[in-house]
């Protein structure tokens, strides 16, 4: 049984709604009981006084590896969701490149009652493409979708062929289950680690062209025409990319795009001396795909920005720079990054608001995202002025591997609710 | 960590022996004047000096290769420090040891100084970030990114023939894309003040933007790109390259590529012909040029021995300290 909380005072920022004000919220039994006055006879067992902070909607993060099952040694469905929980993020989506692969509803459910026992944020998956993600046969996509799996990917893996690429687009489009993409040729990628520009040019790193994301994104949009399948490109990193998506969604095409939050803080510069903790795929971009990324943001292109969460163990990046794994531990920096757009000037509070909650519930197809009386009471508080120094040694995702360690940010979450607990509070 | 902070300490002395990027002018001219001081020692009857006695130096070579490693364990034994010879690709991560691993255990039986090759790119960044105080770490060739002490042996080669850098015409020729020899030249030819730095070589083997990325002027012709020059140095293609779609064929590449007697004419009357070796003869270059009046293949590998001497006693620390 959980609590009662009145949170008092606090701005609301309701993207969906576009409800803007300072009032009252009052939980109980996990739901939004009231907005503004308590219910009649409502007496919380807490009272939080939200004077100057800001309420929103609990972060839907697109693309978070939980690494459970299968990598417990990088982090675990309670470690990852609890780090969740301190980035002011409610529901994490996995993709289905678990050990074993999510691809029967079996996986699914075995995910979904562990986290149902111990998660400190709400854990959907995304169902397998292909069998063992090998890229040949079909899965059961209905089944995936009737336990719960909000969209279908083949992850980073490649699928065999565009006639099978296209094949399951249309069995996906049957059930009206989105179709999430990590746009890459893999023969263009060549086993690359870095960007294929100045700096991998330099320091002798096998480089990934730009043409690498743009030819499988040209490819998978023509068959998203074809099919009428909805397509949402993970992740984009190139300006090229956000050109065609432009294109695209001006055709009417169904086509939606997330980027990671580091993509546009980041460039390939740094990469310079051969910080493993910048090695990512996609790989850091030039300052110019970087400014069209944020464009893509601040232009409404990109709908979601993401955390592309992969925590790591230590041994992961401690090797030379092409034996380390790529990804970062990022639901910890989701937010402070996503405000620091706003710092910037790129885009207002609500646009960065909607971006991580309503947006991307929009594009997995979630009712939630938006703050209204009687829906699972999923919410962020955050002091907008706090300022705050990053240290990667107090992180609680299992995982420490970030480039951002000691960066200086501005706006901090205080505290966080899943369906009406309490799951972060400093 | 960038480059420059790991390689020099505070006095900006050599700590570490990595890359060419980040070290000055007057540095590398430091090198090569010591390197000159070693040269003679080779004449001696007794071809050994004592300035690392007692030092222990381990050659990690996870990549094969015959010359660079005699070359570098001859210097260390000219300088009197004991070697030791590991070939891991071999022995240990075979195992599953891990780089880091290999490091600690032979900073336990107190190597001061490492002399690595290796496959990936930033492997001695990697190894110096982590190595205790007082270990040095020399890199003989790490991925595609350098092969510094190739490079500095280079420059002696090319001072010793031609006195002063500033006037210099250089081209180098062939796999410049996956060539760390290259990049390490490039830089080291840059900083040392040549009046200009060609690549030479099919699109396939030249990085997309050469020009910026590492200050080179571009030619896809040889006989354009070799006219005038001073030095040429030809760099070894890898039979593999065949098979990644890079060139059709080592002909093709001889026919469009090759320095020959006749293309020789195109360069400077007194140009000096180089190559890090060992040589494909008929593909890189023709037997008569490498065996030529203006070859000086042979002399880059002699002088390599002394300017590792050079590098080896300029980057010891006085003494290893040692984590408890």
């Amino acid at each position: 049984m959980s609590a009662s909380f009145s949170i008092l005072n606090a701005y609301l920022h309701n993207p969906a709604s576009a409800i803007d004000r300072v009032t009252d919220i009052h939980i109980a039994e996990g739901k939004i009981a009231a907005i503004g006055s308590a219910p009649h006879g409502f007496s919380a067992e807490q009272q939080i006084d939200a004077a100057g902070k800001q309420l929103i909607p609990g972060i839907i993060d697109l693309n978070t590896r939980l690494r459970e099952p299968g990598q417990e040694q990088k982090g675990t469905i309670i470690s990852e969701t609890t780090a969740a929980a301190r980035g002011g993020v409610t529901t994490v989506i996995c993709p289905p490149d678990t050990d074993p692969v999510i691809d029967t509803p079996a996986v699914a459910e075995l995910i979904r009652r562990r986290a149902k026992q111990s998660a400190q944020a709400r854990v959907l998956s995304v169902g397998a493409l292909t069998r063992g993600l090998a890229g040949e046969q079909l899965t059961e996509m209905a089944a995936l979708k009737s336990s719960g799996c909000i969209a279908v990917s083949n992850a980073r893996q490649p699928v065999r062929s565009n006639l099978i690429l296209k094949r399951a687009m249309e069995y996906a489009a049957t059930w009206q289950i989105p179709l999430f993409v990590n746009p890459l040729d893999h023969a263009l990628g060549n086993s690359g680690c870095a960007h294929d520009g100045r700096v991998a040019n330099r320091l002798g790193l096998p480089g990934i062209p730009c043409s690498a994301e743009t030819v499988a994104v040209a490819t998978m949009l023509e068959l998203a025409q074809e099919t009428g399948a909805h397509i949402h490109f993970q992740q984009i990193s190139t300006a090229r990319a956000v050109e065609m998506l432009q294109e695209a969604q001006l055709k009417g095409i169904h086509v939606t795009a997330d980027v990671a939050a580091h993509q546009l803080h980041l460039t390939e510069m740094d990469v310079d001396g051969f910080d493993s903790n910048c090695h990512l795929l996609p790989p850091l971009r030039t300052l110019a795909d970087r400014d069209a990324l944020r464009q893509g943001v601040a232009g409404g292109v990109i709908n979601a920005i993401c955390s592309a969460h992969e925590p790591h163990e230590a041994d992961a990046k401690l090797a030379p720079f092409p034996a380390t794994e790529p990804g970062i531990s990022a639901l910890e920096t989701l937010l402070p990054l996503t405000l620091r757009l706003v710092d910037e000037k790129l885009i207002d509070l609500p646009r960065a608001i909607s971006l991580l909650t309503s947006g991307p519930a929009e594009i997995a197809g979630l009712s939630s995202g938006s703050i209204v009386a009687g829906a699972d009471a999923d919410l962020c508080l955050i002091d907008l002025d706090r300022e705050w120094r990053f240290d990667a040694d107090k992180m609680l995702s299992a995982g420490h591997n970030t480039p951002f360690d000691g960066w200086e940010f501005t706006g901090h979450v205080t505290h966080t609710f899943f369906e009406g607990r309490l799951t972060w509070a400093e | 960590m960038s480059a420059v902070n790991l390689q020099l300490d505070e006095d900006n002395k050599l700590r570490h022996f990595l890359s060419i990027e980040g070290l000055n002018r007057d540095l590398l001219l430091r090198i090569l004047d010591s390197a000159e001081s070693f040269i003679n020692i080779t004449d001696r009857s007794v071809k050994k000096v004592p300035a690392l006695r007692g030092k222990v130096i381990a050659n990690l070579f996870f990549e094969n290769s015959t010359r660079t490693r005699t070359t570098f364990e001859l210097a260390a034994k000219r300088l009197s420090a004991d070697v030791l010879n590991l070939n891991i690709s071999t022995s240990a991560t075979s195992k599953g040891e891990t780089l880091l691993d290999t490091l600690r255990n032979l900073e336990a039986m107190d190597v001061d100084m490492f002399v690595m090759r290796h496959g990936d790119s930033g492997a001695a960044h990697f190894l110096a970030s982590h190595a205790n105080p007082g270990v040095s770490i020399i890199n003989a060739g790490d991925g595609q990114h350098a092969h510094p002490t190739q490079a500095m042996l280079d420059m002696f080669t090319i001072r010793s023939v031609k006195g002063d850098f500033t006037p210099l015409r250089v081209a180098i020729v062939g796999d410049i894309l996956h060539s760390r020899v290259a990049r390490s030249q490039i830089m080291a030819l840059n900083t040392l003040g040549v009046s200009e730095v060609r690549v030479i070589a099919p699109r396939t083997l030249i990085p997309s933007n050469a020009r910026e990325s590492l200050g080179v002027h571009v030619y896809h012709d040889m006989d354009e790109g070799i006219r005038d020059v001073d030095v040429i140095i030809m760099l070894r293609l890898q039979k593999e390259r065949m098979s990644g779609a890079l060139l059709p064929s080592e002909h093709e590449f001889f026919q469009c590529y090759g320095l020959t007697e006749e293309r020789l004419q195109l360069a400077d009357d007194k140009v000096t012909v180089m190559h890090p070796g060992p040589i494909n003869r008929g593909v890189e270059m023709a037997t008569a040029v490498a065996d030529g009046k203006h070859s000086v293949i042979l002399q880059q590998v002699t002088y390599g021995i002394a300017v590792r001497m050079a590098i080896l006693s300029m980057a010891m620390q006085p003494s290893a300290r040692r984590t408890p």
